[in-house]
């Protein structure tokens, strides 16, 4: 076993399409045993990223591995990656087990596979139907089913809970996590993040074909935390009161003054922002403390906000890129 | 390679369109073989078809009873190649009509050996398609002469030898099928235009150019021509209309024409991005 086992590494990877750059110099990293949210907004170029990484695309430069190899130089690669791409990949007049039955020998599995991954999936009672008959949930059990016909090591899923009720995203999130416990590497690929929220380890976000965020699904929410909105009519007592704050009491907190009489503080609790006043002697009209929620600062890094009207947010002093965006929402 | 002549099997077994076009080529060369046989039993039947497409006459004799039922015998691959060439087609146009390439090239990312494999499991079902063909055209056409009281000659062996050779160009036809596919993916398009080509543009073709003394050459090496040449008989060489290549040269262009496809397929279709 090599370093690079269950690895998946995009590097320096590029796609254009005539005039697209559907992907743009996009790098990152995923480890076996986690689940990876692959996330960004429609037309980010995640399918397209995919697609390049499993040799169905040929990237305009830059490379994408699994376990340190192209897809298409891996022997038997079904074994290795299982990749399910879009629920239409079905010649509607085959029934769900001859779906699997045409890919098992090129797979290198017996037939017998067939029957054990339709059950995992649940779709046994389903197995002789037709597929132009099944519902789009459906669809994606066969394809996730599909993907482990080869019991491979990395698990490749686009969009796999699109068309699923509740009851089937909580069931694929178990499955997911399974799969990962059993120190599977799992890329799964959507456009929301609270779809995938609770499932996923990591997560690495692009938009327009960019890198945008990569790292734990923990440190992302720590960037989403909660923010302290303070007002008052003092506008030296509140610089006063800001400065203590900012300055030495808890570092990391940011600062912004979103309007005259105003400042929201991120990074700090409300009490801490209270008490500060309190010993600062500053009259506070407002002390209001907001949580701003992991979808919206998805939202904020992969611009959707902004291209949403939002109005643009003048500098406050000591103010970091992340921090802007996170109180932006605090003062909106 | 057994592997994904394996898969290319099921694909096609899991299918039922396949089946329905061989049903139909049975009932169409049935229908064929048996008016066929008629007409040219008719009084001056040989020169009523020279009359249909040259002109001329009937003054014309008779045919002898070899070209006969070589004629007859043989309408298969002279009219009916189509319905294998379909079917080689769709087994590429269907992956990309239902994206069904997708998991075809997760499994098996080498597209040449697709594609290889879709041409040589074609072999075997356009075998298929000849005899069920084959047979379709003998049974009507055969009885139909020996109502007229003409000899059927199915004991002889240069008549069952034809017989042989209209399988085996039948299973040629749908390789050809399979590169002609490649190289237009596309279903509808793809059946558009082989339909239009082997009902119209090729028949208008040696029509025309066999009419000329300069171009008289080129309509032997034409696709149909070809295919016919492997048998020996033409419908239109018994028109009085161009003459054949000898059988095996038929055979190899035939078969260069469906590895030429192939490549082209290959180059262009089965090389782009799949997305
Ligand atoms: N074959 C193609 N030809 C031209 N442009 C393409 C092609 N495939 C993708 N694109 C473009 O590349 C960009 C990225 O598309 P992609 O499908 O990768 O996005 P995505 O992140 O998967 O979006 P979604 O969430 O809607 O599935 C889009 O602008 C799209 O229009
Ligand atoms: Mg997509």
């Amino acid at each position: 076993m090599t370093t690079t086992d269950g690895h998946v590494v995009v590097d320096h990877l590029s796609k254009r399409f005539g005039a697209v750059l559907a992907v743009d110099d996009l790098s990152f990293e995923v480890r076996p045993g986690r689940v990876t949210g692959f996330l960004g907004p429609n037309g980010a170029g995640k399918t397209t990223t995919l697609r390049m990484l499993l040799g169905l695309v040929s990237p305009t430069s830059g490379t994408a591995t699994v376990s340190g190899r192209r897809y298409t130089d891996i022997p038997r690669p079904a074994h290795v990656v299982g990749a399910a791409l879009e629920a239409a990949s079905f010649h509607p007049g085959r029934s769900a087990r001859d779906h699997l039955r045409v890919l098992a020998p090129q797979v290198g599995v017996p037939d017998s596979r067939c029957d054990e991954v339709l059950a995992l999936v649940g779709l046994t009672d389903a197995a002789d139907r037709r597929v132009g008959g099944f519902s789009l949930g459906m669809r994606q059990r066969l394809g996730l089913a599909t993907t482990l016909l080869g019991d491979p090591r990395v698990l490749v899923l686009d969009e796999p809970a699109n068309g699923l009720d509740p009851e089937g995203i909580a069931w694929l999130r178990a499955f997911l996590r399974h799969l990962a416990a059993e120190g599977r590497t799992v890329l799964v690929s959507s456009h929301v993040l609270s779809e995938v929220q609770q499932t996923v380890d990591d997560v690495v976000i692009i938009a327009r074909g960019r890198l945008v965020h990569a790292s734990s699904l923990a440190e992302l929410a720590r960037l989403a935390r909660r923010t302290v909105r303070v007002a008052s009519p003092d506008q030296d007592g509140l610089r006063r009161l800001v400065e203590r704050v900012a300055g030495g009491s808890t570092p990391g907190a940011a600062v912004s003054l979103p309007e005259p009489g105003v400042a929201v503080l991120e990074g700090v609790e409300a009490a801490a922002v209270g008490a500060a006043a309190f010993a600062a002697g500053v009259e506070l009209h407002e002390l209001a403390s907001r949580d701003v929620g992991l979808e919206d600062l998805f939202l904020q890094l992969t611009g959707e906000r902004a291209a949403s009207g939002a109005p643009p947010e003048p500098d406050g002093p000591g103010t970091r890129p992340v921090a802007d965006a996170a109180t932006e929402r605090g003062a909106a | 390679m057994i592997p994904a002549l394996r898969a290319e099997y099921r694909k096609l077994v899991t299918t039922r369109l396949w089946w329905v076009l061989l049903l139909c080529m049975a009932l169409y060369m049935a229908f064929l073989g048996g008016v066929m046989a008629f007409v040219l039993t008719q009084e001056g039947g040989g020169g009523a078809m020279t009359g249909g497409f040259g002109g001329g006459a009937d003054e014309m004799p008779p045919l002898p009873p070899e070209d006969l039922v070589r004629t007859v015998y043989t309408l298969a691959p002279a009219l009916g190649y189509v319905f294998p060439v379909i079917v080689g087609a769709l087994a590429v146009t269907n992956e990309f009509r239902h994206m069904t390439i997708t998991p075809t090239l997760l499994a098996e990312p080498r597209r040449s050996l697709v594609l290889g494999a879709k041409l040589v499991a074609s072999l075997p079902l356009g075998a298929l398609f000849g005899v069920v063909g084959t047979l379709a055209t003998v049974a009507t056409g055969a009885l139909v002469l020996a109502v007229r009281g003409e000899p059927v000659l199915l004991d002889d062996p240069d008549v069952l030898l034809t017989l042989a050779r209209s399988v085996l160009v039948l299973a040629v036809w749908a390789m050809v099928g399979v590169g002609f596919g490649a190289a237009m993916p596309n279903q509808v398009a793809a059946i558009v235009v082989l339909l239009a080509f082997t009902q119209f543009v090729e028949p208008l073709l040696r029509l025309f150019l066999g009419a000329f003394e300069p171009t008289e050459g080129i309509v032997r090496w034409l696709p149909g021509a070809a295919g016919e040449a492997v048998t020996g008989a033409s419908f239109y060489a018994s028109s009085g209309i161009g003459n054949l290549l000898p059988w095996w040269q038929g055979l190899l262009a035939l078969v260069g024409y469906g590895l030429l496809l192939a490549a082209l397929g290959r180059a262009t279709s089965l090389r782009r991005d799949i997305s």
